[in-house]
């Protein structure tokens, strides 16, 4: 009872927030409504017994890459959308075939999952159980990740960076 | 007692507004704030059925998924910069340079 | 064991000459060219002599296998030599009758800028037509058969340049082919039902059959298919329209390939087969009509022919008509002789009029000529010889042979008999008329008649101009040869009713005789009763035959003489008056109209209309364009995906995924 109305509380959170990154015109609005359906993903988590992975969710997530989402529209001074002409094939081909798709994978998955049910608090996820697994099974995949962040540093950087100035520029002959 | 399939309904639901505002959106940075929303539907199915099968792995795949998407929106937020300062416009569709 | 006689040479060496000249004969001197070609050509004339010395020291048919060619299955055909006496005798008249030919034509060509194309075509023929004589089975045969005409196609069509000669050369290659479809499709038979093409399996096979009733059997089929053959190889009727077109070749072919050698082709298979024909008598019989209707019906052609050439092609056309007519009464070794004779006669008569032509500076029309006989005498004289042994007026050659002939046929029937007579006297008449027109009376063209029979062997060949001079030695020598066998040649074959020994007939006998069917249903008599029992009253009706022939031929003179020597204004006259039925003579009875209207044209036409606008350009390259089109269509139409949209790649992408999911589910709940 209490795991349904939490899940139902948190997931109608979710829903709001992801419907009102659709709604909202303003970049910056978006994206707010985003950091509240990480939140809410958080505390959903957290339901699950998932403790590190919400913390991660919280302090990397919502706490850094949507910082630095916010910091990119302010720094693009990004206004309200306009109004171009847009793609027909998008609306026209692209939403009906996604409702086909997620119609047709909510209906598997009902289909499928039958009646399992999960419990508050199902697969407790202590940081030191998920620090063994990380040092231990999925060390390699642990050291890729953190050479692939490296090499994303040095690519914004690089991306990001204002193009040098070069040499004068050459006489048209 | 939540069943599964709540929770592959919700993430579903979340993916899919994460599909929508990608078809949608005019804007460069919100079409990536999308994509964004559809990985943390996908990453709250992985922790469901890592609870469903008591398999730790699934949990420990949403930590690698968010350190990809991190570097991910490191590196495209970049490329957003650079195409916002040769094209001035964060309008997806004059970003077209690329067409037959 | 006979030691082998190295048969294969004298095929072998023409072709040598024919490589060398084909493949170096550019860089070479004329005299070097000439000589090559003489050289080989002589050579096997050599060789076929010394065979005919050993003659009587071998056991014959001689058989000689040089090497493996086919063997598939039950079916063998090897490269293999035969010889006997039938192929001694054509052996001979081939490399004899050509030597002196290729002695002639390096005369003849000798300015011709092809010289040595000539010579390569001419021994390339040489190749084949003795691969043909000599072959033991019917498929080297066919293949020899195939080579002459393939070497009369490229002989006739010297001159390629000129677009009758290019033509000629075609008509001729094709109406073979017509004759030659009939030939295989008997190979075909005779393979099936012998399961051999060789001699030696197919001729004891036969013997071993009985005689056809009269009505379609296996040896009938056969020989009626055969016929077809022969009928297109030595233009008899209805595909004889060839042969009057290749007169475009230069005269030494006319004379080697088209009086000679190659339209014997016919004669010589039809005699070889002869076992097949004598139990096939429907098939024998269908053999003497043709060649009676066409020996008649070349004649009233050659009346009426101005060309030099031509009334000598219908003539040769006719005369073959007569070999076929002795080959339809199974009278195979008449046909040899004057197969024999007439290459002696009617080669004379072509490079004869080679002369004439050579020495006119190319005119061709009898109506330009006239009282040549003093500017070349030579010429004439040698002529004149041929034009007497063709009337058939003793002793010359053509006399013995076609009375031979004739007498044959009147034992079969009367109207054989009737027609031929009729046919030597119009044969004799358009002879005499050639000669009359040609030289005497006086001279109709244009040329200066200034030199007299001084030119003999003077020969300034760069001042041709417009002065009549006689040829040179090279072009008379073979002229006077041939005159001479045009004289006695008939002697080795005057038959016993005259005094005479009948020794050709005798030599051939073995191969004609040896394989005699016991019932014939054609005129009791075969071969066999060449030694006809000699009974007085059949001894006088011979004799009283051949004064009537003789007669005929007469008669034929006699109006000749009449018509263009007495009174020249007359034949004028008579045309005027025969009208329509003149100008249809004049004109080959439209023959060639006829067929080009029934046969060339609807053929072409289809051709065109359907086989190349219908389906070569509106399926095939329609098909190939279409693909084309198509394949740009479709990439037109699709590379509208490649919008530069980032928006519109995301719809399709769901759409895609959407399809995948779909199919996915799809699959998980069968």
């Amino acid at each position: 009872m209490l795991h349904l109305s939490l899940f139902l509380i948190f997931g109608a959170v979710a829903v709001a927030g992801a419907i009102n990154l659709l709604v909202q015109r303003h970049p910056i609005n978006s994206a707010l409504s985003l950091i509240a359906v990480m939140a809410a993903l958080a505390a959903e988590y957290l339901l699950l017994g998932a403790e590190f992975v919400a913390a991660v969710q919280v302090i990397v997530y919502a706490g850094a890459v949507m910082v630095l989402f916010v910091f990119v529209i302010m720094l693009l001074n990004a206004g309200e959308e306009e109004h171009t002409k847009g793609s027909r094939v998008a609306i026209i081909l692209g939403v009906p075939g996604m409702l086909v798709g997620s119609l047709l994978v909510a209906w598997t998955l009902v289909r499928q999952s039958g009646t399992s049910e999960l419990e508050i608090g199902a697969l407790p996820g202590a940081p030191s159980t998920i620090g063994w697994l990380l040092f231990h099974d999925f060390l390699l995949p642990f050291e890729v990740t953190s050479i692939l962040v490296l090499i994303a540093i040095m690519g914004a950087v690089v991306l990001a960076s204002k193009p040098e100035q070069t040499s004068e520029p050459r006489k048209e002959a | 007692m939540v069943p599964l399939s709540y929770y592959l309904i919700l993430s579903g639901i979340l993916f899919a507004c994460g599909v929508l505002g990608f078809l949608i959106k005019r804007n460069i940075i919100t079409i990536f704030m999308s994509i964004e929303l559809m990985l943390n539907g996908v990453n709250l199915s992985f922790v469901a059925f890592a609870a469903h099968w008591h398999a730790l792995s699934g949990q420990v795949f949403v930590f690698f998924v968010m350190v990809v998407a991190a570097a991910e929106t490191a590196v495209g937020l970049a490329i957003i910069i650079a195409v916002y300062r040769t094209r001035e416009t964060l309008n997806v569709d004059q970003v077209n340079l690329l067409k037959l | 064991m006979t030691p082998s006689l190295h048969l294969w040479l004298i095929p072998i060496l023409p072709i040598i000459g024919a490589a060398i000249n084909g493949f170096v004969g550019r860089r070479l001197t004329r005299e070097a060219s000439a000589s090559v070609a003489l050289l080989f050509c002589g050579s096997a004339f050599a060789a076929a002599l010394v065979i005919a010395a050993r003659f009587s020291t071998l056991s014959l048919p001689h058989v000689e296998y040089l090497a493996h060619w086919i063997r598939a299955g039950s079916f063998q055909a090897d490269f293999a030599f035969y010889l006997d006496q039938l192929s001694l005798v054509m052996l001979l008249v081939v490399t004899g009758v050509g030597f002196l030919i290729h002695i002639y034509a390096v005369g003849y060509m000798w300015d011709d800028p092809g010289f040595y194309r000539f010579f390569c075509y001419l021994n390339l023929f040489m190749f084949f037509m003795l691969t043909l004589v000599l072959a033991s089975n019917y498929l080297l045969m066919f293949i020899g058969w195939e080579g002459v005409g393939l070497a009369s196609y490229l002989l006739i069509g010297f001159w390629f340049t000129k677009d009758s000669a290019a033509s000629a050369g075609k008509k001729a290659f094709i109406v073979n082919r017509i004759g030659d479809f009939g030939f295989l499709i008997a190979l075909f038979l005779m393979i099936k039902h012998f399961g051999s093409l060789n001699f030696a399996d197919v001729f004891p096979s036969v013997s071993g059959m009985g005689v056809e009733s009269a009505g379609a059997g296996l040896l009938t089929s056969i020989g009626l298919l055969l016929m077809v053959g022969a009928a297109g190889k030595s233009a008899q009727l209805p595909l004889y329209v060839w042969l009057p077109d290749a007169m475009e070749g230069p005269t030494p072919v006319s004379a080697l390939i088209h009086a000679a050698t190659m339209v014997t082709a016919g004669v010589y298979m039809v005699s070889r087969s002869h076992v097949i024909f004598e139990r096939a008598p429907m098939a024998l019989m269908v053999v003497a009509v043709i060649g009676t209707l066409t020996a008649l019906f070349a004649a009233t052609i050659g009346i009426a022919q101005t060309d030099i050439k031509k009334v000598l092609a219908y003539s040769t056309v006719s005369q073959l008509g007569y070999m076929f007519m002795a080959c339809g009464v199974a009278a195979f070794s008449a046909a040899i002789f004057h197969l024999m004779t007439h290459a002696f006669f009617k080669g004379l008569l072509f490079l004869g009029a080679g002369s004439v032509i050579h020495a006119l500076g190319g005119e061709q029309d009898m109506r330009r000529m006239g009282g040549l006989r003093r500017e070349i005498p030579w010429t004439f004289w040698t002529m004149t010889f041929a034009t007497i042994a063709i009337a058939g007026i003793p002793p010359f050659a053509g006399f013995f042979s076609k009375d031979e002939i004739l007498w044959r046929a009147s034992r079969v029937s009367l109207v054989y008999w009737g027609l031929g007579v009729f046919t030597a006297f119009l044969t004799s008449f358009y002879m005499f008329r050639l000669w009359f027109l040609t030289f005497f009376g006086d001279y109709r063209g244009t040329n200066t008649s200034a030199e007299h029979g001084a030119a003999q062997d003077a020969h300034g060949h760069e001042d041709h101009g417009h002065a009549v001079h006689e040829s040179p030695k090279i072009m008379l020598v073979p002229l006077m040869i041939l005159a001479v066998l045009s004289l006695v040649g008939g002697w080795v074959g005057v038959p016993a009713s005259l005094g005479g020994g009948d020794h050709f007939d005798k030599f051939l006998a073995p191969v004609f005789h040896s394989t005699n069917p016991t019932a014939e249903a054609q005129g009791g008599a075969p071969e066999a009763s060449t030694e006809v029992p000699e009974t007085g009253a059949s001894r006088n009706q011979e004799l009283i035959f051949t004064g009537i022939s003789v007669s005929a031929a007469g008669l034929g003179l006699l109006l000749a003489w009449l018509l263009y020597y007495r009174r020249p204004d007359l034949p004028q006259e008579i045309a005027r008056g025969l009208g329509r039925l003149y100008g249809a003579v004049a004109n080959k009875y439209y023959v060639d109209e006829l067929y080009a209207a029934l046969f060339v044209t609807p053929l072409v036409d289809g051709s065109t209309r359907i086989l190349w606008h219908g389906v070569d350009q509106n399926v095939i390259d329609a098909s190939v364009n279409d693909a084309a089109d198509g394949a740009r269509h479709v990439s037109d139409t699709v590379r509208h995906m490649q919008s530069g949209n980032i928006r519109s790649y995301a719809g399709w992408v769901a759409v895609g995924a959407a399809v995948n999911i779909a199919y996915m589910v799809w699959m998980g709940v069968r």
